[in-house]
């Protein structure tokens, strides 16, 4: 019987760049942005990191494919490099990697970063891409938020929810997170937002408008993990340790047999309880102290409340009017802005969430710090809410 | 007795209003304005000659046994492929299979006709062979063409068995009487002038062919009951059955009104009319013109009453919606040049390999259903998609063209690349089990929810012009109440 990844792993280090239009940054200046600061973090030099997982989540725009792009920008010195890519959880998935490698034995130190770089193709949202040659033959003419604002149907019939109350929610997710993302030097977005502006913006895919959709942005985020003991070796105190990282993706049942009603998203369902076994939590409305979700669109936080267990089904509605998930609620949820204002980097966002886990475990979250964070959920999903891969990570002070 | 045994009809649902064009371009041409009533069909943007033969056929079958169906026709002038057989594309859409005669029928007005007298003249054969006439016309700008002409498609099968109408026989008078004409690297047609058309053209060559006919069967012009010259210029048809002794209450009208002049499938777009509202012993004289006239005589039978098609020409005339957008109009035959944005740039190459693997579920919409569970599924793939079967290769080819749907989830799209914008899709879930996550078309604003009811139809999926390509898939659409 596996053990988990409990408490094997720890982080040394983290970093991030700032997310944004960074018209004049290149993947390149992305990624040393983040390093550096990570690796001053992490009070090591850089040869004495031994493998390293790259995780960029749109293949080919700009960044590139294969190790190459991250070993030549940041001149490793020729270590294993691997190249993930899991579309919205692409940065996770490298945070995995080098995680499992250290608990696996086959390394004391390694590296995870993430990055895109979107801004570069000369229009607003996400870049217009094939899906796959026999895809692209017979697949709907689909953008991101015109998936995910299907989500709104599927949820409002299956719970009955009024139109108006359902945008009401979403604006109200909106708006929590713009007023989080102001205190957030590093976010794309730090503007605050009314619920009125919200509910008024131009529809993107009906019922999402402008504002219940995240920011697309460039930027990179990384972590440097090694062993609790190897951390402590090296003078690190109060540790930050890997409590659970799970995955689950879609095997075409949602989207293909007849049995998934649309309303909420099924790979969430599965790896948040899988990665609440392994992280040995038994009621995470008490036990979380904070999460950082797939927030792409209002909509789809919305219904993750609810296949996180932190809401009731059909209830994530009611609660998240009532603030449960604001600064000062019961959960703050996007404490740093979330993807709607921190950014949607898509290859950096998995890590950007663990980075903002790990400034407040350490008390270094300026204006937005939370009283006494102990666990922190995060959770990515990457494609469409009838097939998708969702990643989970459960990161924890290290007792 | 061999004669026509069934027909079918397909007009497109959008009815643009004559007097957008007029407003839009009398300031060029005053005499537009005299044209300006009524209205005509225009295909969407996701249709074309291919597709609507794809539904005037379905609308035949509704009639007829596929099964029994040996040859398949498509006469037209605007094919969508100069080289590749487009009465192939539209027996597989169709689900004939694999051994039936293909062969498509072009240049000239007169190709439907042509080929409907050459399926006739084949004799008594076993089944039944099926003509599709379909026309997509492009014309300039501001002209009397853009006016006058409409888009549309229509059906006959002939046969043997079960015939509704009795073939007594055809005459053709054939001359190179070009009243138009459109080159090889031509988009557009160019007439010569409408007076010398209908005096040196209809009025000596309709006749010419009609009274061999009539003299061949033994038939006087009085008797005819029906008289089809499909035309668009509103009196001539009158003019050509007086100059024959033709009853004037037997020409057929022509529907320039409410239709407009759908090329090659107008003579058997209004043919199905005529069987419509026919009663037995009806005598139909159908006559195509284009260099020369094509006449055909009819004699309607009691099996008339059992063949009404699922939709028919007066339904397909009835479901219409009408528009006044003219700068749409334009957009959707590329007579400007629009600004798609970088996300209509996408390079559209389609791997001919690949679709050719696919073929089946591309062109047929043919998914599967489990021998092992008896799931339905779509697409068709190695593993059944129920989660407690999951049995390899156990699916057998399950054809889902005709099933019909409910809409679970949906969206109305304005952020990706459309030539219709909202783009609409979701997730359609099928009577009988299987789901698919697919475009929608034909969709009016502020009417689709979860619980809608869809068919699904063959469409232009999107069109690779750095290629010449064109891709088609099948969509859904809201089942009008």
């Amino acid at each position: 019987m596996a053990s988990g990844i409990k408490d094997k792993v720890v982080i040394l280090g983290m970093g991030c760049s700032k997310f944004g239009e960074r018209w004049d940054a290149s993947p390149a200046d992305l990624m040393s942005e983040a390093f550096e600061e990570c690796l001053a973090d992490a009070g090591i030099d850089k040869n004495q990191i031994q493998m390293a997982w790259f995780g960029a989540g749109i293949d080919a725009y700009n960044v590139g494919s294969s190790a190459m792009p991250l070993s030549i920008a940041l001149r490793l010195p020729n270590i294993p490099v691997t190249k993930v890519e899991n579309m919205c959880a692409t940065g996770t998935e490298a945070f995995r990697g080098a995680v499992y490698a250290v608990a696996s034995g086959a390394c004391d130190i390694a590296l995870a970063l993430g990055v895109e770089k979107l801004k570069d193709v000369g229009y607003g949202g996400l870049p217009q891409r094939t899906r796959g040659v026999e895809n692209d033959l017979y697949w709907p003419n689909l953008s991101a938020p015109g998936a995910f604002a299907q989500l709104a149907s599927g949820y409002r019939a299956k719970h009955g929810v009024d139109k108006g109350d359902l945008k009401r929610a979403m604006a109200h997710i909106s708006v929590k997170s713009h007023a989080n993302g102001a205190k957030n030097p590093k976010a794309h977005l730090q503007r605050e937002i009314t619920e009125e502006q919200a509910m008024n913006a131009p529809y993107i895919a009906e019922p999402i408008g402008l504002y219940d959709c995240c920011g697309v942005s460039d930027g990179a985020a990384c972590a440097i993990v090694c062993t609790p003991e190897i951390a402590r070796a090296l003078g690190k105190a109060d540790l930050v340790a890997v409590k659970a990282l799970q995955l689950a993706a879609s095997n075409g049942e949602e989207g293909g047999y007849n049995r998934w009603d649309g309303s909420y998203l099924k790979t969430t369902r599965i790896a948040a309880q899988r990665a609440y076994d392994e992280a040995g939590i038994r009621k995470p409305r008490d036990e979380l102290s904070m999460t950082e979700v797939h927030d792409c669109f209002s909509i789809t936080e919305l219904v993750t409340m609810e296949d996180l267990q932190l809401s009731d089904e059909g209830q994530a509605v009611r609660d998240v009017l009532n603030g449960d998930f604001d600064a000062d609620g019961r959960i703050p949820c996007q404490i740093d802005g979330g993807l709607k204002c921190f950014g949607h980097p898509i290859g950096a966002s998995g890590m950007r969430m663990i980075y903002e886990n790990y400034l407040q475990f350490y008390g270094r979250a300026g204006d937005r710090q939370l009283k006494d964070p102990r666990l922190a959920l995060n959770h990515n999903l990457g494609g469409f809410p009838h097939q998708n891969i969702c990643s989970i990570s459960i990161i924890g002070r290290y007792d | 007795m061999s004669g026509i045994t069934a027909y079918g009809v397909y007009i497109p649902r959008t009815r643009l209003i004559r007097s957008a064009i007029a407003d839009a371009n009398d300031w060029f041409d005053a005499s537009l304005r005299g044209l300006a009533k009524g209205e005509r069909s225009v295909c969407n943007w996701d249709e074309d000659t291919i597709t609507m033969a794809v539904e005037a056929g379905q609308d035949c079958l509704s009639v007829l046994d596929a099964d029994s169906v040996n040859a398949l026709y498509l006469a037209s002038t605007t094919l969508p492929f100069l080289d590749r057989q487009n009465s192939v594309v539209v027996s597989q859409a169709l689900n004939l299979g694999d051994r039936l005669r293909t062969m498509d029928v072009a240049a000239s007005q007169r190709a439907a006709t042509s080929a409907l007298i050459s399926m006739l003249e084949s004799g008594d054969v076993k089944g039944n062979s099926l003509l599709l006439a379909s026309e997509h016309r492009r014309s300039k700008c501001g002209s009397r063409a853009e006016m006058l002409w409409g888009d549309g498609a229509a059906a006959v099968a002939v046969g043997s068995e079960n015939v509704i109408a009795e073939y007594l026989g055809s005459e053709s008078y054939v001359t190179d009487f070009v009243d138009h004409y459109r080159g090889e690297d031509s988009i557009f047609d160019y007439e010569w002038e409408e007076r010398w058309i209908r005096d040196e053209g209809y009025m000596k060559s309709v006749p010419l062919a009609v009274n061999r006919l009539l003299e061949k069967t033994g038939v006087k012009a009085s008797e005819i009951d029906r008289f089809v010259l499909a035309c668009d210029q509103g009196r001539t048809p009158a003019a050509v059955a007086k100059a024959i002794g033709i009853a004037g209450h037997a020409v057929a009208d022509s529907h320039i009104g409410d239709l407009g002049v759908a090329g090659v499938a107008h003579p058997i777009l209004l043919l199905t009319e005529a069987l419509e509202n026919s009663k037995a012993g009806d005598l139909i004289l159908l006559t195509g013109f284009g260099q020369g006239t094509d006449a055909v005589l009819l004699r309607v039978t009691d099996a008339i009453v059992h063949k009404r098609p699922r939709t028919g020409f007066s339904s397909a005339m009835s479901r219409r919606r009408e528009d006044a957008n003219y700068n749409k109009f334009l957009s959707f035959n590329n007579l400007v040049d629009r600004d798609v944005g970088k996300r209509g740039e996408l390079d559209k190459q389609s791997y001919l390999a690949a679709m050719y693997r696919r073929k089946d579920l591309l062109t047929g919409f043919i998914g599967g259903r489990c021998r092992s569970c008896d799931t339905v599924q779509i697409p068709k793939e190695k593993y059944c998609v129920n989660p407690e079967c999951g049995a390899l290769d156990s699916q057998d080819d399950h054809p889902m063209s005709s099933v019909k749907g409910r809409v679970m989830t949906w969206t109305a799209d304005r952020l990706t690349f459309d030539w219709n914008p909202p783009a609409y899709f979701g997730l359609v879930e099928f009577e009988g089990g299987g789901r698919l996550m697919m475009d929608f078309t034909e969709v009016e604003s502020g009417t689709m929810d979860t619980g809608v009811e869809v068919s699904v139809h063959f469409r232009i999926r999107q069109f690779d012009n750095q290629r010449g390509f064109r891709k088609y898939f099948w969509k859904a659409t809201p089942v009008q109440q």
